[in-house]
């Protein structure tokens, strides 16, 4: 990468990038290369925080319950807040995609974050129509979701086209509950999914995964995360494979102007392990990756597959001095979850609102 | 979480909240880093959920209790021909090999068409299959001999992907098809069954037009809520006459079992 690419000149040039060009030159990319020009893109979003900001590492608390028991859910999101996780969302995968369980969790999570006056935003992962469907029926949904792919194909078997995903951002939009921006969608996509739905037309997986970002992008996203190593063997092999890809798929989405995390995960089924994960996690914080998943123990019980923990997290911020976005540190600091101080420490007990919502408990 | 200097590892406060999740909660921390205690029970789990991928379905066995239930069974093989050829090949997996079409084509049809095939495939967990689908359904078959619906032989097919029903479904010419398939284990979850409905199956059949109740489990979701989830599907798919995205679930929710579902602690009034 020249010299002359700078922040301003790679933001002013992205929006003429399709992603073909950026698929393209993220493979005669080495991974040092994959990591240098990523970490000089800054795509930043708002919607009651502020994300990718410079050396801030953000945070998907992912509370999934297999059941969708909300005392089950409640208790994994007091895990993750204490770890100082759930800044870039409190986004749960349902079990269920029916509008009633839907909106049960949604106002749940709605009413968490009023109570605790979280400076956070919540999101049920569920079809893009069941989210419409649930605010029409006036459920308070901060984030709509869905996921996408880069062929038509791919996103009709996904059930969804463009018109329908704008659809869900005006619906999401008329709502008006972001206080600092109104970026209202997010989108998860993985290489594979057109191939899986046999909707690739010959394409390579790489190429088509970087179009999904050009489909995220038209709808002004605050999150979108590669699944990177989730469909499974079949698609990304093993360890080596899945890091590769993931570095590959933030690169090309920081090029595209897209706001890019990873699920930097793997199956039982694949040939990875904890290791892998550490790597990819490493190498894409040094690469500036938005915001990573935030897990009990790595291990989601719900969607059957390992993810980073809290702990992860915390020694990424740690080994590459990152903090969470702002409004949100300053809600853990003025919660006396993190220590006052600039380093990564834990306070020693429990703040005084949850000490009381658990009190009663045996 | 502790002020004291010799203490490696800190406890977290709010321990007694393991009680309402399997997740791994309140792991407590060195520094910031897990400890070394659940470190190693991650290791053990992922060996165990690495053993149950390559788990093979005990076919005997399976066909022995339901045929002791008076169903009949027809065994089928996809034309994946082994676990690592299955892995590496899902193509493979959703579609069946050449003799288990001859199988097929060689069963008897009903002067009237099947209302509903049930497909059982071990998918990427064989133990899955084991536990839990001939409990499955008991659950279900009184309702729909109740109402009625004609239903072909219990197809097993081995070395199965979701779409694979859809070919079997075809081939015996059933209106429907439900398949049970092993999910793929979690390290928490090794034995997770899957139910995937497809109305009018036919091959290359995509994902838009299936609904799926995940996660069956002994103790999870449990096999009450499931079959009565999907008796709702398969009749109201049956009476709309479509399934998929454009059917939604909204079958009236059961009464909840066991102490999971206490209020929820965080939000209520005391």
């Amino acid at each position: 990468m020249s010299d002359a690419a700078s922040e301003p000149s790679l933001r002013a040039l992205a929006p003429g990038l399709t992603p073909e060009i950026v698929a393209a030159v993220s493979k005669i990319c080495r991974v040092q290369d994959l990591i240098l020009v990523a970490q000089k893109c800054r795509v930043v979003t708002k919607f009651r925080n502020t994300i990718g900001l410079e050396k801030r590492l953000s945070t998907r608390l992912q509370p999934n319950h297999p059941t969708d028991d909300p005392t089950g859910i409640a208790a994994s999101i007091v895990d993750g807040l204490m770890y100082g996780s759930g800044d870039a969302v409190i986004g749960i995968n349902p079990a269920t995609d029916s509008i009633a369980a839907v909106t049960t969790l949604i106002e749940m999570l709605d009413e968490i974050i009023r109570r605790y006056a979280i400076p956070t935003q919540s999101c049920i992962l569920t079809h893009v129509t069941t989210s419409i469907e649930a605010i029409n029926r006036g459920a308070p949904i901060d984030l709509v979701f869905q996921s996408i792919a880069g062929t038509e194909a791919a996103n009709s078997s996904f059930g969804v086209n463009l018109a329908i995903l704008q659809e869900g951002r005006e619906a999401a939009l008329g709502l008006q509950r972001g206080t600092v921006g109104d970026d209202v969608m997010y989108f998860e996509t993985g290489q594979g999914s057109a191939l899986s739905a046999n909707a690739h037309h010959g394409v390579d997986q790489q190429t088509l995964e970087a179009r999904a970002y050009a489909v995220a992008r038209k709808f002004k996203p605050l999150l979108v995360n590669t699944v990177v190593g989730f469909i499974g063997p079949e698609y990304l092999y093993d360890g080596r494979q899945i890091v590769r890809a993931g570095l590959e798929d933030h690169f090309c989405g920081k090029l595209l102007g897209v706001p890019m995390g990873c699920d930097i995960c793997y199956t039982n089924h694949a040939e990875a392990d904890q290791n892998d994960m550490d790597v990819l996690l490493t190498l894409l914080a040094a690469a500036g990756v938005s915001f990573i998943m935030g897990i009990p123990g790595s291990d989601d019980i719900m969607l059957n597959y390992q993810t980073t923990s809290f702990h992860d997290a915390l020694y990424a911020r740690k080994v590459l001095g990152l903090r969470p976005a702002p409004e949100f540190e300053d809600w853990l600091k003025t919660m006396g979850i993190f220590e006052q101080d600039e380093s990564v420490r834990l306070a020693d007990s429990l703040p005084k609102p949850f000490q009381r919502a658990l009190a009663h408990l045996h | 979480m502790t002020n004291d200097k010799h203490v490696i590892v800190g406890a977290d406060p709010w321990n007694k909240l393991r009680r309402y999740t399997p997740a791994r909660i309140a792991l407590g921390h060195a520094g910031t880093s897990m400890p070394t205690k659940p470190h190693l029970e991650f290791q053990l789990a992922h060996a165990r959920a690495r053993d149950a991928v390559h788990h093979e379905l005990d076919i005997p066995a399976l066909q022995g209790a339901l045929q002791s239930r008076g169903y009949e069974t027809i065994l089928l093989h996809s034309s994946a021909e082994s676990r690592p050829h299955y892995l590496q090949r899902p193509d493979k997996g959703r579609r069946l090999d050449a003799d288990s079409h001859a199988t097929l084509e060689a069963s008897p049809r009903p002067a009237e068409p099947y209302d509903v095939v049930f497909v059982i495939g071990d998918g990427l967990s064989a133990l899955a299959i084991e536990e839990n689908a001939a409990k499955f359904l008991d659950a279900i078959m009184p309702s729909l001999v109740k109402d009625g619906w004609r239903m072909a032989p219990l197809s097993i097919v081995k070395e199965a992907r979701v779409a694979v029903g859809d070919e079997v479904g075809a081939a015996l010419g059933a209106k429907m098809v439900v398949i049970l398939i092993g999910e793929r284990p979690g390290l928490s979850s090794p034995d997770s069954m899957g139910i995937y409905m497809t109305l009018n199956p036919r091959v290359a059949v995509t994902d838009e037009s299936r609904n799926c109740i995940s996660n069956i489990r002994p103790g999870a979701s449990a096999t009450d809520h499931a079959a009565h989830r999907l008796l709702y599907l398969m009749t109201e798919a049956r009476r709309r006459g479509l399934s998929g995205v454009k059917l939604k679930d909204e079958a009236a929710a059961l009464p909840k079992a066991g102490p999971e579902s206490a209020d929820n602690f965080l939000i209520d009034e005391r």
